[in-house]
């Protein structure tokens, strides 16, 4: 018998150790881009397992926080809303860019950590775990977002409040991505540090409930005095928040400072988060 | 013939208290940045604070591996073999050297790492493969093999969660074996599994082997590594202490131990941190007058101790060693506290000076040449000290059954049995 060998694409690996500032190595995370797709469709094959509502958690779970706002924000606190929208479209069209960065914070923070197993044994791009993890979080998104046509439309036979459809609708994208890449950010250095220290276990929760408060989910963003704007701004999540209720409800334009530095922070963050990461990854495996 | 893996003055350090301890929290390492300055100045004085901290898992490794070789590494449990394959598939990386090699690398270690219970079984096949690097359509293609090698087919769109060990084993095996790599790295595979399982991980690496590819075996059973290699390298903490054609390999890491005349005493500086509280003192073999000899003669009880000291109270303590033959094959395995009286009797054991003794009764032990594993811990609590192969010794069967036949008798065991011959 003949054995055919089978060759692959040759490839050969240079191993050295890494001095001072690892590089990026996108090259490699290139080659693994199959597994990033792999982990995504297993996280949400997994995720609602053994549920007796499924997938409908995905949207349960942001409007049920939206309800809950809407009862005590919205009618008891009575939270003023930007050029009267009805405060449970308001509140959601926050809490949807939100759960992308909850979900990077909550899960992609705890993604090395809690797949000890594969970086312990097998070679892969180890920032495939935290990003796959916060892609993930762009389908919730998009189950979520069904949710906010739903009120939309509510509103609109009611008669509450009209909405259009407009270009304000491409700028979408962009404020999407910045969610994205602030989230990535964030979880780039906690899931680092978690390697290291189980502290940010610790962390993680009491940061995502901190984080809502800072950013403005169940209040309108106007409500911060003008001389506090740009300090407010330092957190990305502002200009997330800010730039989809403009783009969807007609709120105040959010361009100008305040979405520019937002946009700068969350560049740097990634940018950080990114070198760290690399410089870190070199002792994933024994540390961890 | 190219060489495939080209590894040039690897080292690789540890920094003792991260690698054991594992992780720290932030307090400790607050609490470790202010006692820097300190440390500092303690550094002018302290002439190797290095040596004090760190420890060299691999120090100054080169060696090649030329295409279709079948290379043995041989070594004692911490030598740096596993730290080694470690850094050869990119799990860690090394602290100085370089390495080049021309392929993709393998490992049967990492069976079924990635695997989610929640998903079926063909899920996992393509979860699994794509984390070892296969492309979509490269599973996709092998998916109906995989499925007949696993000999799972009936189960293959149940959750994995529901699947025995067998059946769990069987089909990780399948994934990782169909990776064809270039390079195929395997490490103790062997001892997990059933013999079958065994076999077919085996059976695999020799088809492997035949179809030109590189293999680098790791094993501690001699024999495996005589039949499976041509040439080995034996490491020996963490520097390579040799390269050679594998018999010749095996026979020097078999009489590198640093066993003398049936005895083997250690030294403070060889007694690892982790150990703490105990400390082995030395480990004897003595014939039936109670002389340290290297040869026990198998018609004779042997006695086997081995001293040691408690530096604090221990609990469930287990003293005991683990009989093998030279070329690692288990014969067996017993420990002080084995029979319940004894047991109840030393559940606590005071700091002092202790020594555990067994006797090998006589009519034993078959002819050949023996190793002994030493081993204390509480069962189930902590492993404080094991060594392998600490200690060598010989048997003679001179006078033992059947003795007036001068052929060799296969077999570990040379009891004196009983016959009776009836005339019918």
């Amino acid at each position: 018998m003949t054995a055919e060998i089978k060759k692959h694409e040759p490839m050969t690996v240079y191993i050295k150790p890494t001095k001072g500032w690892a590089s990026l190595n996108l090259r490699d995370l290139w080659t693994y881009r199959e597994l990033v797709y792999f982990m995504i469709w297993r996280d949400l094959k997994v995720r609602y397992k053994q549920t007796v509502l499924g997938i409908s958690w995905a949207i349960l779970q942001p409007f049920l926080q939206m309800v809950v706002f809407s009862i005590f924000f919205g009618n008891l606190a009575k939270v003023p809303t930007d050029n009267g929208i009805p405060y449970p479209i308001f509140s959601y069209a926050a809490i949807l860019p939100f759960t992308i960065f909850t979900k990077a914070l909550n899960d992609a923070s705890r993604s090395l950590v809690g797949h000890q197993n594969m970086v312990s044994k097998i070679y892969f791009p180890r920032l495939i775990l935290p990003l796959s993890s916060v892609l993930g979080g762009v389908v919730d998104f998009a189950l979520a977002f069904l949710v906010l046509i739903g009120l939309m439309i509510y509103y609109a036979i009611t008669g509450g409040f009209h909405f259009f459809i407009n270009a304000a609708w491409l700028a979408l994208p962009f404020f999407i991505l910045l969610a994205l890449v602030s989230g990535l950010g964030v979880a780039l250095w906690l899931s680092a540090l978690f390697v290291q220290y189980r502290d940010v276990g610790y962390l993680i929760p009491f940061l995502a409930e901190l984080w809502k408060f800072v950013s403005p989910v169940v209040y309108s963003s106007s409500l911060i005095p003008e001389k506090w704007q740009m300090l407010y701004s330092l957190n990305p999540m502002v200009g997330v928040i800010n730039g989809f209720r403009w783009a969807l409800l007609g709120a105040p334009s959010p361009f100008g400072m305040g979405l520019t530095i937002s946009t700068v922070i969350a560049i740097i963050l990634l940018a950080s988060g990114l070198v760290y990461f690399r410089r870190m990854e070199r002792t994933f495996a024994d540390t961890i | 013939m190219a060489a495939v893996i080209r590894v040039e003055h690897l080292s690789k350090r540890y920094r003792i208290g991260l690698a054991p301890q594992k992780y720290q929290t932030l307090s400790e390492n607050i609490t470790f940045a202010m006692g820097a300055p300190l440390r500092a100045i303690r550094r002018v004085q302290t002439p190797a604070p290095d040596a004090m901290d760190t420890i060299w898992a691999l120090n100054d490794i080169s060696f090649e591996v030329q295409e279709g070789q079948v290379l043995g590494i041989i070594g004692r449990n911490g030598a740096g073999k596993s730290t080694l394959l470690k850094i050869l598939s990119r799990i860690t990386e090394p602290t100085e050297g370089e390495i080049w090699i021309n392929g993709r690398v393998g490992s049967l270690l990492e069976v079924g790492t990635g695997f989610h219970p929640e998903l079926t079984g063909r899920e996992n096949i393509f979860l699994n493969g794509a984390i070892l690097g296969m492309k979509g359509r490269e599973i996709a293609s092998k998916f109906d093999e995989i499925v007949a090698f696993s000999e799972v087919e009936q189960f293959i769109d149940t959750p994995v969660k529901r699947y025995s060990s067998g059946m769990y084993l069987r089909l990780a095996f399948a994934v990782a074996a169909h990776l064809e790599p270039e390079i195929l790295v395997v490490d103790e595979v062997l001892a997990v599994g059933d013999a079958e399982f065994q076999r077919k991980c085996l059976g695999k690496m020799s088809d492997v082997a035949q179809q030109g590819r590189t293999v680098l075996f790791v094993s501690h059973n001699m024999s495996a590594i005589l039949r499976l290699t041509q040439e080995s390298i034996v490491i020996e903490k963490g520097r390579l202490v040799k390269r050679a054609p594998s018999p010749e390999a095996v026979d020097f890491y078999l009489s590198a131990g640093h066993s003398r005349d049936g005895e083997r005493t250690w030294g403070t500086d060889e007694i690892p941190l982790e150990a703490d509280p105990f400390r082995p003192v030395a480990l004897r073999i003595r014939d039936s007058k109670g002389r340290v000899v290297e040869t026990i003669r198998s018609t004779d009880p042997g006695v086997v101790e081995f001293e040691y000291e408690l530096t604090a109270p221990v609990t469930g303590l287990r003293v005991g060693i683990y009989l093998n033959t030279a070329r690692g094959e288990a014969v067996f395995t017993t420990f002080d506290t084995d029979d319940p009286a004894m047991f109840e009797r030393f559940t606590n054991r005071k700091p002092g000076r202790y020594v555990s003794r067994c006797i090998i009764p006589p009519d034993t032990l078959n002819s050949g040449r023996y190793s002994l594993n030493v081993n204390a811990s509480s069962y189930r609590i902590r492993r404080y000290f094991a060594e392998e192969q600490a200690l060598e010794f010989n048997v003679d069967a001179t006078g033992a059954p059947g003795m007036q036949w001068p052929e060799p008798r296969p077999g570990v065991t040379r009891p004196r049995l009983e016959w009776k011959i009836e005339s019918l």
